[in-house]
C-alpha cells in the first residue's frame, strides 16, 4: 500500500535497529512524547526489539491521559442537560469523571454524539437550531487547529447553539516541567511529529539548549520511530543535545502558517491542569475573549466546578517517568484498565495499560475482580 | 468499567467484547442459565428424540438498514445461519420475527422481506415460522429482525471453543474487516477511495466442504462483532490455551487498512458476517485448507497462526518487524482515536 507499507518495511527497520545496537554503549532512557507514538511502539512491538540499554519513556502526549478530571466532569455536566447535543471524539467517551463517563450518560439519555470532526458537530448545530451543540475540543496542537476553525466558522455563520468545551494542550511547557523535576530521568525526546507540523520547530532550540538535552521530531510509522531513536541514541552518545527534524516529509521549522493564524485568532495561552501531574503554566489554550460567547464553560455556568484525583494514584510520577508502573500501590489491585484510577490506566496506550497488559502475559493468572456485589 | 459500575445498560453491553461477557455471566446466567447457555457457544447443541441439533438466535438492529453488499434480510439470514455452521450443523429451518416502527415505509420492509427470502434461499433454510410486531414512533430504526434457527449436527463432529489443542493451526476464511468498515462508511458519511463492501455470506456450505475432508476441526467460529480479536479471546479462554498469530499472515483489505489507520481503528477488533475461523489439528491443516479454497467462500483463505500452550487464555501477535503485541479482548465496542 503507498506510503503506508514503505514506513514498515522490516528489511529496514532490522537496518535501523542494528544502527541502533551498534552505535549504543551506555543505557539511556528517552521518552516519546506523543500517544500517538506510543500507540504504534506498542502495536508493532517495537519496545521490545530494541537494545536492552535503550528505555523508553512514555510521556504525557495522550489527549485521553491528560485531559483532567474536572473537565471530564464539566464534560459530564454539560452533556447531561436537556437540550444538549454533545459532540465528542470517539475515545473520550470512555474517560471516567468522578461517577460516571459519557458512555453512561449517553445510558441516561443524554444526546452524546461521536464525531470525526468538529466541523460535523457545527453542521449539526446548524442542522438543529433548536438544540444547544456542543463540540468537546481536547488534544494537543494537532486536533487545534480543526477546532479553531469550527470556532471561527461559527463566529463567522453566526451560529449561535454551538459552543466548545475547551481543554487544549501544548507540548513544549510539558517538555519544560518534565526537565525541571530534579528526579528527572529523560535524557532525550522524541518529539511528535504531527505537533510540529502545525507549530514547526522553532519552540525548541531553547528547550534542547537550556536543558542539554536532543530532541528529535519523529513520526508515528515503524521506520519513522526507530529513526528518531537512532539519531537520539547518536547525539547523546557524541554528547550533542540539538533539535533535529526526522520527519521532514511532514516538518517544515516554520510549521503551518494558515493554521497557525487561526489559532492566534481563536486561542491564548493559559495554564492549564493536566491529570496526574497538576497545573503547568502557560501549558494550554483557551478561547479568547472574542470568542467567549462560544465557550460552554460560560454558557453553561461551570466553571465553579472542582473535582479531587483520588490520591493513591501515582499517573504523574508515571507519566513524567520518575517511577514505573507497577511501583504504585494501587497497581493492577484498585487501578486496573477496568477500573483505571488514573490517566495512564484510561487510555489503552497509557504507561500503566500497556504495562498491565504485557505483566499478564508474564503472569498470566493474574485475574480482575468482576464480581456483580 | 464492571457490571456494578453501570446500573444502566449502555451501547458496551452489545459490542461483543468483556462488557457483553460480563453482562452474560452476572445477569443473565444467575437468573435463567443452564448446563448448556454457560457453555456460552454461538449455537447450543441439544439432543432431542436421538437427534443431535444446533439451536441459535440472533438479533438484528443495524443502522443504515441497507448498506454496500447487503441489508439487514441479509443479515438476519447469514448471521443466524453462520451460527448454526459454527457447530458442524446442517442449517434447516430459521424464525423470523420483525420489530417495526410505526411510520416505516411498507416498500422498505417490503425490500426488507425479499432479501431475506432470497437469502434463506442462498443460503438452502426456509423460514418456517414468524411474528410481526409494531413500536411507537421514535423508539426503533423502521426495522429491527429477530431470526432463531435449527440444523442437524452429523454423525461425529463436535465443534466447540472448548476444543481448542495446542498445535492447532489458526486458519481464517478470507480478508477481515470489511462489514464493519462498509457500515462505517455509510453510518458516517466516510469514504475511504474504494468502496468497502461488506462480506454477509452464508458459511454453511463453506463449513460442510471443510468436514467433508475430516471431521476432526476443533472449533469453529465466525468473528462478528469485536472481530477477529475477541472471537480469538474467547476460544483461548474456554480451552485454556494461547494463540499466537502472525500478523502478517492476517488478510487485510488495502481499503480497510487504510479506513483503520485513518480512524485510528485496529482491523483485528472490526466485525465480519462473511468469515470464519477454524481451529485444525496440524495433520489435517493442509487438507482444509486447499478444501476452503475450493470453495468459492473460501478462495482466500489462509493459516494466520497457531494454538500453543503457553499463556493460556491470551492472545499475542508476532508483528511485521518481528515484535510480538497482546491481541486483548475489547471492552466495548472500538472508537476513533484523536491522534
Amino acid at each position: 500500500m503507498k506510503y503506508i507499507d514503505e514506513f514498515q518495511d522490516p528489511a529496514l527497520a532490522r537496518r535501523l535497529l542494528d544502527d541502533i545496537a551498534g552505535t549504543v554503549t551506555r543505557p539511556w532512557s528517552m521518552m516519546e512524547v506523543c500517544g500517538g507514538q506510543t500507540h504504534s511502539i506498542i502495536r508493532h512491538g517495537i519496545d521490545q526489539l530494541l537494545p536492552e540499554q535503550i528505555e523508553l519513556i512514555h510521556g504525557p502526549g495522550c489527549p485521553v491521559c491528560v485531559t483532567p478530571l474536572e473537565v471530564i466532569d464539566k464534560a459530564l455536566e454539560i452533556a447531561s442537560r436537556p437540550g444538549v447535543v454533545f459532540c465528542s471524539f470517539g475515545d473520550m467517551l470512555r474517560v471516567p469523571g468522578s461517577d460516571r463517563d459519557l458512555f453512561r450518560v449517553r445510558g441516561d439519555g443524554g444526546d452524546v454524539r461521536v464525531v470525526y470532526s468538529p466541523l460535523d458537530a457545527l453542521r449539526i448545530a446548524q442542522q438543529t437550531p433548536d438544540q444547544q451543540v456542543v463540540f468537546f475540543g481536547v488534544g494537543f496542537e494537532t486536533t487545534a487547529p480543526a477546532i479553531a476553525m469550527a470556532a471561527h466558522q461559527a463566529k463567522r455563520l453566526d451560529v449561535r447553539n454551538f459552543s466548545l468545551l475547551v481543554s487544549h494542550v501544548r507540548v513544549p511547557p510539558a517538555i519544560e516541567a518534565i526537565m525541571r523535576s530534579p528526579d528527572c530521568r529523560v535524557q532525550a525526546f522524541l518529539a511528535a511529529g504531527h505537533v510540529c507540523s502545525v507549530m514547526g520547530t522553532l519552540e525548541y532550540p531553547a528547550l534542547a539548549d537550556t536543558h542539554k538535552v536532543p530532541i528529535v521530531v519523529t513520526g508515528f510509522e515503524p521506520l519513522d520511530i526507530l529513526e528518531g531513536i537512532r539519531r537520539a541514541v547518536r547525539q547523546l552518545e557524541r554528547g550533542e543535545h540539538r533539535v533535529e527534524n526526522a520527519y521532514p516529509r511532514a516538518v517544515r521549522p516554520q510549521g503551518n502558517q494558515v493554521a497557525l493564524s487561526v489559532l492566534r485568532e481563536v486561542f491564548t495561552t493559559t495554564d492549564r491542569a493536566w491529570r496526574g501531574i497538576g497545573t503547568i503554566p502557560d501549558s494550554g489554550w483557551r478561547l479568547t475573549d472574542t470568542y467567549r460567547d462560544y465557550d460552554a464553560e460560560h454558557r453553561f455556568e461551570v466553571t465553579g466546578l472542582t473535582t479531587e484525583e483520588p490520591t493513591v494514584c501515582r499517573s504523574g510520577e508515571v507519566l513524567q517517568g520518575l517511577i514505573r508502573p507497577h511501583e504504585c500501590a494501587a497497581f493492577g489491585t484498585a487501578c486496573t484498565p477496568r477500573t483505571p484510577l488514573g490517566a495512564t490506566m484510561v487510555s489503552s496506550e497509557g504507561a500503566c495499560a500497556a504495562y498491565y497488559l504485557y505483566r499478564r502475559l508474564a503472569t498470566p493468572r493474574m485475574e480482575e475482580t468482576t464480581s456483580i456485589d | 468499567m464492571p457490571l456494578r459500575d453501570h446500573p444502566v445498560v449502555v451501547m458496551g453491553h452489545g459490542g461483543g467484547g468483556a462488557l457483553s461477557a460480563e453482562l452474560t455471566r452476572h445477569l443473565f446466567l444467575p437468573a435463567y442459565g443452564g448446563e448448556t447457555l454457560a457453555g456460552l457457544t454461538d449455537s447450543a447443541t441439544v439432543t432431542l428424540g436421538g437427534a443431535r441439533l444446533a439451536f441459535s438466535t440472533d438479533s438484528y438492529v443495524v443502522r443504515p438498514l441497507f448498506f454496500p453488499g447487503g441489508n439487514i434480510g441479509d443479515l438476519a439470514v447469514n448471521g443466524t445461519v453462520n451460527d448454526l455452521a459454527m457447530s458442524g450443523a446442517v442449517p434447516a429451518h430459521l424464525s423470523c420475527a420483525f420489530i417495526l416502527e410505526e411510520g416505516t415505509e411498507l416498500s422498505t420492509v417490503g425490500r426488507v422481506a425479499q432479501a431475506l427470502g432470497a437469502a434463506a434461499r442462498a443460503a438452502d433454510v426456509t423460514v418456517v415460522t414468524g411474528d410481526t410486531k409494531v413500536v411507537d414512533s421514535g423508539h426503533g430504526d423502521g426495522v429491527y429482525v429477530n431470526t432463531a434457527g435449527i440444523g442437524l449436527i452429523p454423525e461425529g463432529v463436535d465443534i466447540r471453543p472448548q476444543r481448542a489443542r495446542p498445535g492447532d493451526m489458526v486458519i481464517v476464511s478470507g480478508p477481515i474487516g470489511q462489514h464493519g468498515i462498509a457500515i462505517l462508511s455509510v453510518r458516517e458519511g466516510l469514504t475511504f477511495g474504494t468502496e468497502v463492501v461488506s462480506d454477509t455470506a452464508p458459511l454453511a456450505g463453506l463449513v460442510q466442504a471443510m468436514l467433508a475432508v475430516t471431521p476432526e476441526i476443533h472449533v469453529l467460529r465466525d468473528p462478528t462483532r469485536g472481530g477477529l480479536a475477541a472471537a480469538l479471546n474467547e476460544i483461548a479462554a474456554a480451552s485454556d490455551t494461547g494463540v499466537v498469530l502472525e500478523e502478517g499472515a492476517v488478510p487485510v483489505p488495502d481499503a480497510v487498512a487504510s479506513a483503520c489507520a485513518l480512524l485510528g481503528l485496529d482491523p483485528m477488533y472490526v466485525a465480519n458476517e462473511g468469515r470464519l475461523v477454524a481451529f485444525v489439528p496440524r495433520t489435517h491443516a493442509d487438507a482444509v485448507l486447499d478444501a476452503m479454497r475450493a470453495h468459492p467462500m473460501g478462495r482466500e483463505a489462509g493459516v494466520i497462526g497457531a494454538c500453543v500452550a503457553e499463556h493460556p487464555g491470551m492472545v499475542v501477535a508476532r508483528t511485521g518487524l518481528g515484535g510480538t503485541r497482546i491481541v486483548d479482548l475489547p471492552l466495548g465496542e472500538q472508537l476513533p482515536r484523536i491522534c
